[in-house]
C-alpha cells in the first residue's frame, strides 16, 4: 500500500519533471538547437494526447461494459492516420502555408478570413471541451480518491473538491508558464510538447505493465485469459453496427476537429514528412493503449468484487493486488493522460479564445486605437492567459456542478460528436472550393444546436437540463420534436440518433448554404489556396495599395511580436529587398508575409484587420482585394497592357506612316522644285544655244545677225536675273538676309517704285491712284527691299490686269503697331484657289504675257516681308487683284510667319 | 553494347512512386473494409461467444493495417526526398508498359 | 514644197530658232504656241512630223501625245518630244507615252535636223 503522502510527493515529483523537461527543451529550442526535440517520434507521442484519462481508465470500464465495442474509438484515428494521404497531408501543407493557429483559425481563414465563423467554432469548442475538461479532472481526482480510501483515517480524507481545485490550479499554471511563452508565428510550444510526448512514453508504459501484470502475473498467461474472456459477461460481441460504424466515424472525424488535435497535429507539426511516420506509429500506439483493456476488464471482473467502478481497474486491480508501484505507475499514466489533454486543449482553446474574441473585441472598441499598438503584444499574452485560466475555470465549474456524477462518464462521446460538428465545413473547406461561409455558418449553426438538443442537454438526465414531459412527449407535446427521436425516429440508440442528425442537418444546412450564396472575393481566394493548396506555394496574395508607412508596420509588429523579434523581421525583409540598414518597401509581398506572421501570433482574421488598417488607412474593401489578386484582374492588366502596347505601335506606326508621307511629300516637292529650276534655266539656255549654232554660220544676212545676236542677249539677261532671283530666295528662305535699316518717307519709296515698274510694258496706259498725303510717314526699314516689295506689286499689275483701263490704287495708313499699305487693282483678280498658291515659288497663273518671269516674285516679296518682319497677303473680294503689304513701325524681331 | 537508358528508369521510378500514392490513398479503405468486415458476421445472433475470436480478428487486422502503412510511408517519404510531391499529375505517367 | 512639219512650242524664242534651221533645211515649218488646241491644229495641218514640247500652255505634251496615238488617223504620227525639264526618267515617260524620238533641251541643232530626217524618211 502506497501511503498518501508518498503518492503526493510523487505526483509532485513528476510535476516538477515535467516542468523541467519543458523548460529544458524551451532552453534547447532558444538556443536554436531543435534536433531531437522535433523528430517524428515525439511528434508522433504528442499526438497521444488523444488518449485521455477518460480512455486510459475509461476504455477498461466501456470493455467491462460492453465488450469490444470501445476500439471503435481507435479505429477511426487509426483509418484517418492511415489515410493521412487524402486529408491530414492537405491540412498540415495549409496550415503551414496560411500560417494557421487553430481549427478556428482555419476555418476562419478558409472562409473569407471572417471572424463570425471564428467565433462560432471557437464557442462550440468551448461548450464541447469544457465537460471533456471536467471528466479529466474528474478521473484524477477519482484516481487520488483510491489511494485515500485505502489509507487509514485520519490523515488522509482528501477533500475531493480541494484536490481537484489544486489540480486545475497547477495545470493552469503549467499551461500558462509554458503555453503562453513566446508569441511565435509558428505558434509552436516546444516545451509542451516535449513534456506531452514524456507524458505519453509514461502512460503507454503505465498501461502495458498493467496489462502485462494482469495477463501474466494474474491471469495465467495468454491461453488463461482467453479462457476467462469465453468465460465472462462480455464473451459474446453483441455487434450493433450502426454504432459500430457510427463511433468509428465519430471518433475519426473527432481526431481531425477536437481543438487539441488540430494543435499537436497541424499547428505543432514542424515538418510534414513526421506525418509519414505518424500514420502507422500513431495507429501502433492506439493499438498498444487497447491491447490489454479486454483482458483487464475481464480480470478485473472477475478478481475485483462486485459493484467496484470498472473505470477504475486499471488503478484498483493492482492495488488489490498489493502492487502498489505498479499502481503508482497506473496512477502516473492516468494523471499523464489527463495533465497532457488539460494542457494542450487550454492552449488550443485559449488561442482561439484570444484570437477570435478578445483580441477582435478589443481592437473594435478600441477603433482607430491601433494606430498606437504599443500594448498589443501584451494584450494578447494576459487574454491568453486569462483564457487558460478561464476555460480551467469552467472545467472545475462544470466539473462542480455536474457533481462529478455518473453523467461525465458519457461526456467523452458526446464531446466528440460535438467536434465532430466542425467537419463538414472543414472537409468541404480544403476539397470544395464551392463552400462559402454562409454555409458553414449555417452547417455548423444546425449541427451545433442540433447536437445541443438531441445529445448535450439530454445528458444532464431526464429532469436536468430538459424536462422530463419534453424528453417524452417532445416540446410543446410535438411528439416528433422529441430530442431523442426527431421525426418520429425512436428506433436509433440516443448517441447514433444525435450523430445522424447533426452531421446530417449540419452537411444539408453547409451544402445548400453554399450553393445558395454567393462567396466574397476573399472567401474565393481563400478557397483556390485552401483546395489548390498542392498545385502552387504561395497562397492568395492580398494586399496590393502601397498605403502602408513601414515605421507605422513596425510599431504595431513590435507590439505583438515584440520588438527584438519585429525588428529581425523588418531587417530580414529589408535585406531581401536588397535595402539592408533600411526599413523594407512596403511590397505588397512584404506586407503578405507580415500579415501571415502576425496571423500566427492574434490569428488570421485579427492580423487581416490590423494590417488592413495601415494598408489603406481604412478597411480594405474585399473588391479592392479582389481587383488585386484575382486572376481575372491579371489577366486584364495583361490583355490592357498589351491593348496599350499594341495602340503605342499604332501610334508609333502612324507617326512614321505621317514622317513618311512628309519625306515623300518634301521629296516631290524638291523633285518638282527641281523640275522647276532645270526647266526655268533650260529654257533660256535652249535659246541661246540655238541661236548661236545659227550664227556660226557665215552666211547669215547682217540683219538676222543682229536680231539673233539680241536674243541671246535677251536671254542671257533672263538667265541672270533668274539665278540671281534663286540665289536671293535661297538667302531669304533661311533668314540670312543682311538688313540695312534706314529712315525714310514712305512716299518717296512708293515714288520710287511706281517709277521703276514704269518700264514693264510702257506701251500700256496704266493709271496709278494715290491718296499722296496719306503716305507721308516714316519707316524704319530696309527701304531698298520694301521698294523691291513695292515694284513687284506693281509690276504684277501693269502685266497681267486684264482691265480695257487698266488701273491701280495705291492706299497707305498707319495702324496701331503698323503700316498697311495696300495695292488693288482693277482686273479679274485672282480665282479663289489660286489665291493659296500665289505666293509659292514657280507660280505662274496666266500664260499668256510671259514677259520673263520665272514666277518667283511674289515668293521673293513675301520671303522679304518676313525678314522684315512685316507680311504681304493676298486680299480677296477687293474688286481686282489686291495686296496688303503690312510693316512693323520699327523692325522689331523677324516674323517667322511665313513657312519658307 | 547498350547505353545507359536514365529516361525510362526516371520514368519507372515516378510511375512506381504514383502507383504507392494510390496505394496510400485505398489503405484506409482496405482498413475500412477489414474493420468493418466482422458487421456481416451478425454476431449478436450467434450463440457462441465472439469476443475472443473478434478481438484476435481485429488485432491482426489492426497489425497488417500498421504494417502496411508502415511500408507506404517509407516508400513515400523516401522518394519524397527526390521528387516535390506537388509536381506530380496523377495518373498521365508514361508507364513503362 | 518640202515635207511639212508642225512645231508646238511655247517659248517664242526656242521656236523662231527651230524654224529657221528647218526651214533653211528645206522642211514646210508651221508653229503652234499653246496646248488647248494643238490637236486640232495638228489635225489640220496633217505635218509629216510633229516637233512638240512638253511644258505648254494649256495641256501638257504628253495629254496632246496621249490623243494623238488613241486617234486612229494620228496613231502613226512621227513625233519628236522636247523637254526642258532634264530629270531621269523623263525620255523614259515621253517614249512611254508614245513618243519617236526624244531630245532633251537645249540640244543640238543638227541633232535635231538629222532625227527629223531619220524620222520622216522611215
Amino acid at each position: 500500500m502506497v501511503p498518501f503522502k508518498i503518492l503526493v510527493a510523487v505526483c509532485l515529483a513528476y510535476v516538477c519533471m515535467l516542468f523541467m523537461v519543458a523548460f529544458a527543451a524551451e532552453r534547447r529550442a532558444q538556443r536554436g538547437q531543435i534536433g531531437w526535440l522535433r523528430s517524428p517520434l515525439v511528434y508522433t507521442l504528442s499526438l497521444s494526447i488523444y488518449c485521455t484519462a477518460w480512455t486510459f481508465y475509461g476504455a477498461v470500464g466501456y470493455a467491462a461494459r460492453s465488450g469490444l465495442e470501445f476500439v471503435t474509438i481507435y479505429l477511426g484515428p487509426t483509418l484517418v492516420l492511415v489515410g493521412w494521404w487524402w486529408v491530414l497531408r492537405k491540412l498540415v501543407r495549409i496550415g503551414r502555408s496560411q500560417h494557421v493557429t487553430s481549427i478556428a483559425d482555419l476555418i476562419s481563414a478558409r472562409y473569407g478570413k471572417s471572424n463570425v465563423l471564428g467565433v462560432i467554432v471557437t464557442l462550440m469548442s468551448v461548450v464541447a471541451a469544457t465537460p471533456y475538461i471536467a471528466l479529466q479532472l474528474q478521473s484524477v481526482t477519482l484516481s487520488f480518491g483510491v489511494f485515500a480510501s485505502g489509507a487509514p483515517e485520519g490523515w488522509a480524507t482528501p477533500d475531493q473538491g480541494a484536490t481537484t481545485l489544486w489540480l486545475a490550479g497547477g495545470l493552469t499554471l503549467f499551461t500558462i508558464l509554458f503555453g503562453t511563452r513566446n508569441l511565435d508565428a509558428n505558434e509552436r510550444h516546444h516545451g509542451v510538447v516535449m513534456a506531452i510526448a514524456l507524458e505519453a512514453v509514461v502512460k503507454l508504459v503505465a498501461l502495458l505493465a498493467v496489462g502485462i501484470f494482469t495477463v501474466w502475473s494474474v491471469a495465467g498467461g495468454f491461453v488463461d485469459v482467453l479462457a476467462r474472456i469465453d468465460a465472462s459477461p462480455i464473451a459474446d460481441w453483441p455487434l450493433a453496427p450502426g454504432r459500430w460504424i457510427g463511433l468509428t466515424f465519430v471518433s475519426a472525424a473527432a481526431v481531425l476537429t477536437l481543438p487539441r488535435m488540430f494543435q499537436v497535429m497541424v499547428v505543432e507539426n514542424s515538418d510534414e514528412r513526421h506525418l509519414a511516420t505518424a500514420s502507422w506509429a500513431f495507429p501502433l500506439y492506439l493499438m498498444l493503449m487497447s491491447l490489454f483493456v479486454i483482458p483487464i476488464a475481464v480480470v478485473g471482473l472477475q478478481a475485483l468484487p462486485e459493484g467496484a467502478n470498472p473505470d477504475l481497474f486499471v488503478l484498483t486491480l493492482p492495488l488489490t493486488q498489493g502492487q502498489g508501484k505498479l499502481a503508482m505507475l497506473a496512477f502516473l499514466g492516468g494523471f499523464s493522460s489527463a495533465t497532457s489533454m488539460v494542457i494542450v486543449a487550454a492552449i488550443a482553446l485559449a488561442t482561439m479564445v484570444s484570437n477570435h474574441v478578445v483580441t477582435p473585441l478589443w481592437l473594435s472598441l478600441r477603433r482607430g486605437g491601433t494606430r498606437a499598438p504599443g500594448d498589443v503584444r501584451g494584450l494578447v499574452l494576459m487574454s491568453r492567459r486569462l483564457s487558460i485560466a478561464g476555460i480551467l475555470a469552467l472545467g472545475y465549474g462544470y466539473y462542480r456542478l455536474s457533481g462529478g456524477g455518473a453523467a461525465l462518464a458519457a461526456i467523452g462521446l458526446i464531446s466528440f460528436v460535438g467536434a465532430a460538428q466542425i467537419l463538414p465545413c472543414l472537409l468541404g473547406g480544403i476539397f470544395w472550393r464551392g463552400g462559402t461561409g454562409t454555409g458553414a455558418a449555417l452547417g455548423l449553426g444546425t449541427g451545433f444546436l442540433v447536437w445541443l438538443y438531441t445529445l448535450y442537454l439530454p445528458s444532464f438526465g431526464t429532469g436536468g437540463l430538459l424536462s422530463e414531459t419534453l424528453m417524452t412527449a417532445g416540446p410543446w407535446g410535438i411528439g416528433w420534436l422529441r430530442p431523442q427521436a426527431l421525426l418520429g425516429i425512436d428506433t436509433l440508440d440516443p448517441l447514433l440518433h444525435a450523430i445522424f442528425w447533426s452531421l446530417v442537418l449540419n452537411t444539408a444546412g453547409y451544402v445548400l448554404g453554399s450553393l445558395a450564396t454567393f462567396p466574397g472575393p476573399v472567401e474565393r481566394m481563400q478557397g483556390v489556396a485552401f483546395v489548390n493548396v498542392f498545385d502552387h506555394d504561395p497562397v492568395a496574395r492580398g494586399w496590393s495599395r502601397g498605403g502602408a508607412e513601414a515605421e507605422d508596420l513596425l510599431a504595431m509588429s513590435q507590439g505583438i511580436l515584440g520588438a527584438e523579434e519585429a525588428q529581425q523581421f523588418f531587417q530580414r525583409e529589408a535585406e531581401a529587398q536588397g535595402k539592408a540598414g533600411f526599413l523594407p518597401e512596403t511590397t505588397p509581398d512584404f506586407i503578405e508575409r507580415l500579415e501571415r506572421r502576425l496571423g500566427g501570433a492574434v490569428g488570421a482574421a485579427t492580423a487581416h484587420a490590423m494590417i488592413a488598417q495601415f494598408a489603406v488607412g481604412a478597411v480594405v474593401s474585399a473588391q479592392d482585394l479582389m481587383a488585386v489578386a484575382s486572376e481575372a484582374q491579371q489577366i486584364l492588366e495583361y490583355s490592357t497592357q498589351l491593348e496599350a502596347k499594341s495602340d503605342e505601335l499604332a501610334r508609333t506606326a502612324r507617326q512614321l506612316t505621317e514622317a513618311n508621307d512628309k519625306l515623300t511629300e518634301l521629296s516631290v516637292q524638291k523633285d518638282a522644285f527641281l523640275s522647276q529650276i532645270s526647266h526655268e534655266l533650260r529654257t533660256p539656255m535652249t535659246s541661246i544655244r540655238a541661236f548661236s549654232e545659227i550664227l556660226m554660220d557665215r552666211d547669215l544676212a547682217s540683219d538676222m545677225q543682229q536680231k539673233y545676236a539680241g536674243i541671246i542677249h535677251d536671254e542671257t539677261i533672263r538667265l541672270t536675273r533668274l539665278l540671281d532671283d534663286l540665289l536671293d530666295l535661297s538667302v531669304l528662305e533661311n533668314r540670312k538676309m543682311k538688313l540695312n535699316i534706314k529712315v525714310a518717307n514712305l512716299h518717296d519709296l512708293i515714288d520710287r517704285a511706281v517709277r521703276s515698274a514704269s518700264n514693264i510694258r510702257p506701251e500700256r496706259d496704266f493709271a496709278i491712284r494715290r491718296d499722296v498725303s496719306s503716305e507721308h510717314m516714316p519707316v524704319v526699314t530696309d527701304t531698298d527691299r520694301l521698294v523691291q516689295v513695292f515694284i513687284n506689286l506693281v509690276s504684277n499689275a501693269r502685266k497681267y490686269c486684264d482691265a480695257p483701263r487698266a488701273e491701280m490704287t495705291i492706299h497707305a495708313r498707319q495702324r496701331k503697331g503698323g503700316i498697311i499699305v495696300d495695292f488693288i487693282d482693277n482686273g479679274s483678280g485672282i480665282a479663289g484657289k489660286a489665291q493659296t498658291v500665289v505666293f509659292e515659288k514657280f507660280t505662274r497663273l496666266t500664260d499668256t504675257a510671259r514677259a520673263g518671269g520665272a514666277g518667283l516674285g511674289l515668293a521673293i516679296c513675301r520671303e522679304i516681308m518676313a525678314n522684315l518682319g512685316g507680311t504681304i497677303a493676298y486680299l480677296p473680294g477687293q474688286g481686282g487683284a489686291a495686296f496688303r503689304v503690312t510693316l512693323p513701325i520699327r523692325p522689331g524681331g523677324r516674323s517667322d510667319n511665313a513657312d519658307g | 553494347m547498350t547505353p545507359p537508358r536514365p529516361p525510362l528508369f526516371l520514368a519507372r521510378q515516378s510511375y512506381r512512386r504514383r502507383r504507392m500514392m494510390d496505394a496510400a490513398r485505398l489503405w484506409p479503405l482496405v482498413g475500412a473494409f477489414l474493420f468493418f468486415l466482422p458487421i456481416l458476421w451478425h454476431t449478436a445472433e450467434t450463440p457462441q461467444p465472439d469476443t475472443v475470436w473478434g478481438g484476435l480478428y481485429l488485432f491482426t487486422a489492426w497489425t497488417l493495417l500498421i504494417a502496411g502503412a508502415l511500408v507506404l510511408s517509407r516508400i513515400l517519404s523516401h522518394s519524397d526526398t527526390r521528387e516535390q510531391p506537388g509536381q506530380m499529375s496523377e495518373d498521365e505517367a508514361p508507364g513503362p508498359g | 514644197m518640202g515635207r511639212r512639219i508642225l512645231l508646238i512650242e511655247d517659248e517664242p524664242h526656242i521656236a523662231e530658232a527651230i524654224r529657221f534651221f528647218l526651214a533653211r533645211d528645206g522642211w514646210t515649218v508651221a508653229t503652234h504656241d499653246n496646248g488647248l488646241d494643238a490637236l486640232e491644229v495638228i489635225r489640220a495641218q496633217e505635218p509629216h512630223v510633229l516637233v512638240l514640247d512638253v511644258m505648254l500652255p494649256g495641256r501638257s505634251g504628253y495629254e496632246i501625245l496621249a490623243d494623238l496615238r488613241a486617234d486612229a488617223g494620228l496613231a502613226r504620227l512621227p513625233v519628236l518630244v522636247l523637254s526642258a525639264r532634264g530629270q531621269e526618267g523623263e525620255r523614259a515617260r515621253a517614249e512611254a507615252a508614245g513618243a519617236s524620238r526624244f531630245m532633251a533641251k537645249p540640244f543640238a541643232n543638227d541633232a535635231i535636223l538629222a532625227a527629223l530626217r531619220d524620222m520622216a524618211g522611215s
